[in-house]
């Protein structure tokens, strides 16, 4: 009697026990704004990717768009990008050689492949090692991050137009901070996802 | 002595007030003689004008492109990217003292903006008559 007694508490803990692996395991693997687990899950406060730290970069670059962190891209991509600055998404970008090279340069040596914040590494790590996207928002990480986004709310929305405005939504894009609970999609104060 | 050193202050405050116009005028000028080197002049602020105006279908997108699709019709008044919407600084020196003070800046974008606008680039007689213009804004 007591002895089956003892097995079944036994099973009950084991069962409890397991139940409560499954939850924790769980809770990690659905945290979905957090590619490494371990011990950059600690880390929270740090940047997701390097700020823009070279003022020529910013008003060279910046003077038209979001000067978009070079950490968010491979340097490969970004070698191809400044070789075809003539027709850089259909605008003419086109600078003196010198300047282009000092750009490449700074472009490169902080890409996406060379950094070891959260971002750039995801972004690193979903792509093939030949590949070389011109856009960020092409690339495997981008597309999961954003997958649950309907056109209404970006493409079709008149105050964001585009997934490359990041700063519309990620109000400290700037920054280098991308976190999914600073996000704000214009027109869509209330939106939680 | 008083009224001196008064008149002095006045002067130099003047003096600061007048650089940045300065520096604007010979930036100008000297890009102004540059295409006057190449056979081009005299230039006309009249012409500028109508070259701002101006209007080109794109061969890419077919559609109407010109100087005020993204600068707009007022100079004093910023304008607006056509395609990432970003805020442009009004072009009008008088009042934006960083508009055409370095000549690298009025080469890179004349270059950028006259294929992007016209398909080609533009000429030192067009560039000069677009400058006679646009620092007079």
């Amino acid at each position: 009697m007591d002895n089956s007694k003892s097995k079944t508490w036994s099973i009950v803990l084991t069962m409890g026990f397991t139940l409560g692996l499954v939850g924790i395991s769980g809770m990690v693997l659905s945290d979905d704004d957090d590619d490494y687990e371990g011990n950059d899950r600690w880390s929270q406060s740090r940047l997701d990717v390097a700020p823009v730290d070279n003022a020529f970069y910013k008003e060279e670059c910046g003077s038209c768009h979001f000067p978009y962190q070079p950490g968010l891209l491979p340097a490969r991509s970004w070698q191809r990008l400044m070789d075809g600055l003539e027709d850089h998404f259909a605008e003419n970008a086109e600078l003196e050689a010198a300047d282009v090279e000092q750009l490449t340069t700074y472009l490169t040596e902080n890409a996406a492949d060379t950094s070891d914040y959260k971002r750039s590494r995801g972004i690193s790590r979903s792509l093939d090692k030949n590949d070389a996207p011109l856009r960020i928002s092409t690339t495997r990480y981008f597309k999961r991050k954003h997958h649950e986004l309907p056109d209404r709310m970006v493409k079709d929305n008149p105050d964001v137009r585009s997934f490359s405005n990041c700063e519309l939504c990620h109000e400290r894009a700037a920054q280098g901070s991308y976190d999914e609970h600073q996000v704000k999609v214009p027109g869509y104060a209330d939106w939680d996802d | 002595m008083k009224t001196s050193d008064d008149a002095l202050r006045k002067g130099l405050f003047i003096l600061l007030l007048a650089v940045p116009l300065v520096s604007q005028a010979s930036v100008v000028d000297e890009q102004l003689v540059s295409y006057q080197a190449t056979g081009a002049g005299p230039f006309s602020a009249q012409k500028g004008e109508q070259l701002w105006q101006q209007k080109v279908v794109s061969e890419k997108d077919g559609r109407t492109r010109s100087c005020t699709t993204c600068h707009g019709n007022d100079l004093r008044s910023t304008g607006k990217h056509a395609k990432t919407g970003k805020t442009i600084e009004p072009l009008s020196p008088a009042v934006n003292a960083e508009s055409l003070s370095s000549a690298k800046k009025i080469r890179k974008w004349f270059k950028r903006n006259c294929k992007w606008t016209w398909g080609r680039e533009c000429t030192p007689q067009e560039k000069g008559d677009l400058l006679s213009f646009i620092r007079n804004q």
